[in-house]
């Protein structure tokens, strides 16, 4: 378990059962799980490179090898290396000598997050392939995320498909009130983890399954902090503050307002009661994302909802106007290439 | 924040490495952590050490070399140093800043025997 901030490992749970397609390998979806994918590559070595390499030169001294390779020999390993760099055949003590140490430098160059963007990028082409606009809603707890979601539900619900993915330590609570609204809803608990990972979304999608041409709103683990840097997949990340946090929270957390496309400020029928400065707070987002989009709303009252509602709309249509042009070209292409075969046969 | 998660993709970049490049011990790791890219780098050294304490790299260095953060002022149109994301212009003192440089967060090589 982290001692930083409790993440824990193996505790992910969907729905209550253990997480058991974490472990396994086949999956209709196609997504990755586990840890277990190579990102190592080939790549050609550019000069200064340290690598190893299998030559008939192997015990030259560094003198001998600069020699002969100032002497006009074929040798199209006789790379320059870096001071701090060891070569293999050139080791730390010039060793040589089976048995001793060899030690090489592997560039990487690899995010640490290679893994996660790997899933989030499968999740992304199968959202994609069937048309599914997703949205990864994020906050600190208590904003009013899941009132704003089921408001949203049962506003759109007779026009749109529409399925949720709740994100939360512990309990089914989320979901249930979801599903409450007869809106297909699945809860993931990450039991002490910290934010929803972009391998558990995978999981939820194979058990969820969307349907084509629909709505996926993902609610993640309350958590202004840890969410920001994971990439599920999703179309856009939406970060909704309240009216009774602090205007100042943009600066606060600024990763958060940073990965976020869409901000809502929520609870706005309560400005009346609270001390916060709107114009403030929309400056403060502004400064850590300039031209941060924001929406004020009140889930409660209904409030400014209409044009939260209007831009899921157009992102659903999006998400369907581009299935249905990938599905055209790749019809075009059918009839191109039966031509070609026809003009063959 | 979620240093155990990125010390976790850590031993993975090195285990998958590992199996393509079979090597039995790595001697450094070396890492570059953009200024921007809300990592607490003590956090998540503390993290490595317990990440990696069965892997091959159990004996190894970390070395972290951080990446300044840059960003775009609107203002000004040009490229301009910052420290946190919501910095403003040190040229104009506008907050037109969009963060360019600085939020990566990378395994840059591994010095391996």
């Amino acid at each position: 378990m982290c001692n930083v901030c409790g993440c824990g490992q193996g505790e992910t749970r969907i729905e209550g059962k253990p997480d058991v397609t974490a472990t396994a390998h086949a999956h209709p979806l196609g997504h990755r799980h586990g840890h277990d994918h190579d990102h190592i590559h080939d790549h050609d070595h550019a000069h200064g490179d340290a690598h190893e390499h299998d030559h008939a030169h192997t015990h030259l001294q560094d003198v001998q090898l600069a020699q002969h390779a100032a002497q006009g020999h074929a040798h199209e390993h006789a790379h320059g290396t870096r001071a701090d760099d060891l070569h293999y055949g050139r080791g730390a003590a010039h060793a040589h000598a089976p048995g001793l140490s060899q030690a090489r430098m592997l560039r990487i160059e690899q995010d640490i997050l290679a893994s996660n963007n790997a899933h989030a990028t499968d999740n992304r082409r199968w959202l994609e392939a069937h048309g599914v606009f997703a949205v990864n809603l994020v906050s600190s707890p208590g904003s009013g995320k899941t009132t704003l979601l089921v408001r949203t539900i049962e506003a759109l619900r007779d026009a749109l498909r529409i399925a949720v993915i709740e994100g939360d330590q512990q309990t089914t609570h989320d979901a249930d009130r979801i599903r409450a609204t007869g809106t297909r809803a699945l809860q993931i608990n990450t039991g002490k983890g910290c934010h929803l990972d972009a391998a558990m979304l995978g999981h939820a999608l194979e058990h969820l399954h969307p349907e084509d041409d629909s709505l996926l709103l993902i609610e993640n683990v309350g958590n202004l902090v840890c969410p920001a840097s994971f990439d599920l997949g999703e179309a856009h990340k939406v970060v909704v503050l309240s009216v009774t946090e602090g205007e100042d929270k943009p600066l606060k957390y600024p990763d958060m307002f940073h990965a976020a496309d869409l901000m809502l400020l929520n609870k706005i029928d309560l400005l009346p009661h609270v001390h916060f400065d709107v114009e403030q707070c929309v400056a403060c987002a502004h400064q850590v994302k300039p031209g941060l989009q924001v929406l004020q709303v009140s889930a409660q009252s209904g409030a400014g909802m209409e044009a939260w509602l209007d831009w899921l709309r157009r992102g659903v249509s999006g998400a369907r106007e581009q299935r249905r042009h990938a599905i055209d070209t790749l019809q075009q292409r059918i009839a191109e290439l039966e031509i070609q075969l026809a003009a063959k046969a | 924040m979620h240093e155990m998660a990125l010390a976790e993709g850590v031993l993975g970049i090195i285990e998958s490495a590992q199996r393509a490049q079979h090597f039995h011990a790595v001697r450094v790791v070396r890492l570059e952590i953009g200024e921007l890219a809300g990592v607490e780098v003590a956090a998540l050294l503390s993290c490595l050490d317990i990440a990696l304490r069965r892997s091959v790299a159990h004996a190894a260095r970390i070395e972290c070399a951080t990446a300044p953060g840059r960003g775009w002022c609107m203002d000004c149109a040009r490229s301009v140093s910052i420290a946190t994301l919501y910095a403003s212009c040190p040229h104009c003192g506008g907050a037109q800043v969009q963060a360019t440089d600085g939020l990566q967060m990378r395994v840059q090589d591994l010095m391996v025997e």
